[in-house]
């Protein structure tokens, strides 16, 4: 038997071996990351909830069916964190919104009944930017995650309490979203993979929506691998989600494996010339251009494209997203789930008690949001603003085509900048968004990405962003795999194994 | 482009139902003022000849059989309901005084 305290370094393919040879129990497994979490989080903070009893008693039942000689799906028995901004029966769900508080929801997102169809326990629940609305975790209602390479700076947003998860050991596998880069910046910041789908790729049923055109769930681990069979399990059809495509997906983890041979012959990767140069942070810009020649060893050719109309992206999300947003988060009126407040004086009308409620249940980036998306949409500006911002995403899309026409897959730096110090941009609305300005444009055109770690700049991680055309998302398990394994072979081991130590609780 | 001050953060938190304070609405009036300015942008990028797009991936005529599919248990569901009351929630008076 492996000593408990490293099975939480392994990588979830090689945990999922072990499980299947029998060479370690769920149980133990389970119990090692939940001893990790207890050890490590209150440094961290990835988690707004663990579920220590549930997951224990999915990990015993696993083993027992495992025992009984019961065929089990690949991932059975290993445990993995999700995002708060999905539903859990049974579990809280708050959406890092003190809105949600307490709020237990009645049923299961698809994507969370497919975990459990795998066996696969659930350690708890991640934290995030409220409402998913942020690039640092500095919007969560309940205080930020820490990255764990240096806990004084932002491990990313909003999906940064999955990233650092993962980072941390504390889990193998989570769940992200990525509505504007919320899964592959994390990643980017903290060292880690993160893979957000085609639109469409994973059912939205269950994800508290934030722009529902936008927002897309998806995996975070350490290896490109792991992603692509967490992808496995979570992708596919489900008639509950009108916009959930409606083909069979292929086997990513058969594509990443084939990757990792590191052979990228006759692969056309382009590399987008909006997406990179000024702006750029140094460190950040040499680990791409090493990628690239990476790459290029790996037998790639590399050319470069241009996408202009990527230059209006970021001004068309932070329309688009606010004007859902707005429409979106108009349920949390106070009357059905959630906080519900009186207001101080005057009648105690439904209306009143919504503007109460609202006043006093979200955070200050909500609200920026939410009266930014009901200007975008309000009568006279609907048109100069909404309207323009869709017309923006035509020629987004019309951008991509034409690169696609060219390129096999593109590439750029998946954030401008390594982690950034708590603080920094908090006050800076514009200067915040500005981190997701290379995610976005995927987004907007509903193609898959994936970051994977590509090196360090000042001692901090870097990300490098593959995009795919939409309903190819093998490309980038191909193709990510393949620039993991040289650079791991380059490197002598994993970018994330030169992380610090986390100083552990005793 | 037109600028976004305190008396229009007020409007627009009433329009969408979120009490604001005094403070709050004259740090938004400067915040929003500064993100719109960035944001106006994209009127000037697209001209009239290019079509609106509203979703990344067009589907069409989703439509399923019309049976009636899975529903929630109704006590599991007030059970997180600020207020119920004969399996209903309860909510303030819809109507103000004026009405």
């Amino acid at each position: 038997m492996a000593d408990s305290t490293d099975l939480p370094r392994l990588t979830a393919a090689d945990l999922a071996a072990k499980l299947t040879a029998g060479e370690v129990s769920s149980v133990e497994a389970t119990q090692a990351h939940l001893d990790r979490i207890a050890a490590v989080d209150s440094r961290i903070h990835s988690f707004l909830h663990v579920n220590t009893e549930e997951a224990l008693a999915a990990a015993a039942d696993v083993d027992t069916r495992r025992a009984a000689g019961e065929e089990l799906a690949p991932l059975a028995g290993v445990p993995i964190a999700v995002k708060d901004v999905v539903v859990t029966k049974g579990q809280p769900t708050t959406a890092g919104s003190k809105i949600l508080q307490g709020w237990i929801p009645p049923y299961d997102a698809t994507l969370v009944e497919r975990l459990r169809a795998a066996g696969m326990p659930i350690l708890g629940k991640t934290n995030m930017d409220e409402f998913a609305m942020g690039s640092s975790t500095e919007h969560s209602a309940y205080g930020p995650t820490r990255n764990p390479w240096d806990t004084d700076r932002i491990p990313g947003g909003s999906g940064g309490g999955s990233a650092a998860a993962v980072a941390a050991y504390e889990a193998p596998l989570a769940i992200g979203t990525d509505t504007g880069g919320s899964i592959r910046q994390p990643a980017a910041v903290t060292g880690t993979v993160g893979v957000k789908p085609t639109y469409g790729g994973v059912s939205r049923y269950g994800l508290i929506a934030l722009a529902s055109s936008l927002d897309q769930a998806g995996p975070c681990s350490r290896t490109v691998l792991d992603s692509a069979l967490l992808h496995d399990v979570i992708g596919g059809h489900d008639p509950r989600d009108s916009t959930s495509l409606p083909e069979v997906p292929p086997s990513y983890t058969e594509a990443a494996r084939k990757g990792a041979d590191g052979d990228l012959a006759g692969v056309r990767v382009g590399v987008v010339t909006q997406l990179g140069g000024q702006g750029y942070q140094a460190g950040v810009s040499a680990a791409f251009a090493a990628s690239l020649e990476e790459l290029r060893a790996a037998g790639a050719e590399i050319v470069e494209v241009s996408c202009p109309s990527f230059d209006a992206a970021l001004a068309a999300y932070y329309l688009i997203l606010p004007s859902e947003a707005s429409s979106n988060l108009a349920k949390f009126d106070g009357m059905r789930f959630g906080l519900r407040v009186e207001p101080a004086d005057g009648p105690v009308t439904a209306e009143r008690v919504m503007a109460a409620t609202r006043g006093a249940g979200f955070g200050p980036e909500v609200k920026r949001r939410i009266i930014l998306g009901t200007y975008a949409l309000s009568a006279g500006y609907y048109d100069a603003y909404y309207g323009s911002a869709q017309k923006v995403r035509t020629l987004i899309q019309r951008d991509f085509a034409a690169a696609f026409e060219q390129a096999d897959v593109l590439v750029s730096p998946t954030a401008p900048s390594t982690a950034f110090p708590f603080g920094e941009k908090v006050d800076d609305p514009l200067a915040m968004y500005l981190n997701d300005v290379a995610t976005i444009p995927a987004n907007l055109a509903g193609v898959p990405g994936l970051s994977l770690p590509n090196g360090l700049s000042d001692g901090l991680p870097a990300g490098f962003q593959i995009l795919a055309p939409a309903r190819a998302d093998e490309r980038l398990y191909r193709v990510g795999a393949a620039l993991e394994a040289r650079l791991d072979q380059a490197n002598g081991g994993p970018l994330l194994a030169r992380a610090p130590e986390i100083e552990v609780k005793a | 482009m037109s600028t976004i001050n305190s008396d229009e953060v007020a409007r627009l938190a009433g329009l969408a139902r979120i009490d604001l304070g005094p403070e709050e609405i004259e740090k938004l009036a400067g915040e929003l003022d500064v993100i719109v300015q960035a944001v106006a942008t994209v009127s000037e990028v697209a001209g009239d000849d290019v079509p609106a797009t509203s979703h990344p991936i067009p589907l069409t005529n989703v439509l399923r059989e019309d049976v009636v599919g899975q529903t929630l248990p109704v006590d599991e569901v007030l059970a997180q309901a600020p207020a119920a009351e004969d399996g209903q929630f309860a909510v303030p008076q819809i109507l103000g005084e004026d009405a």
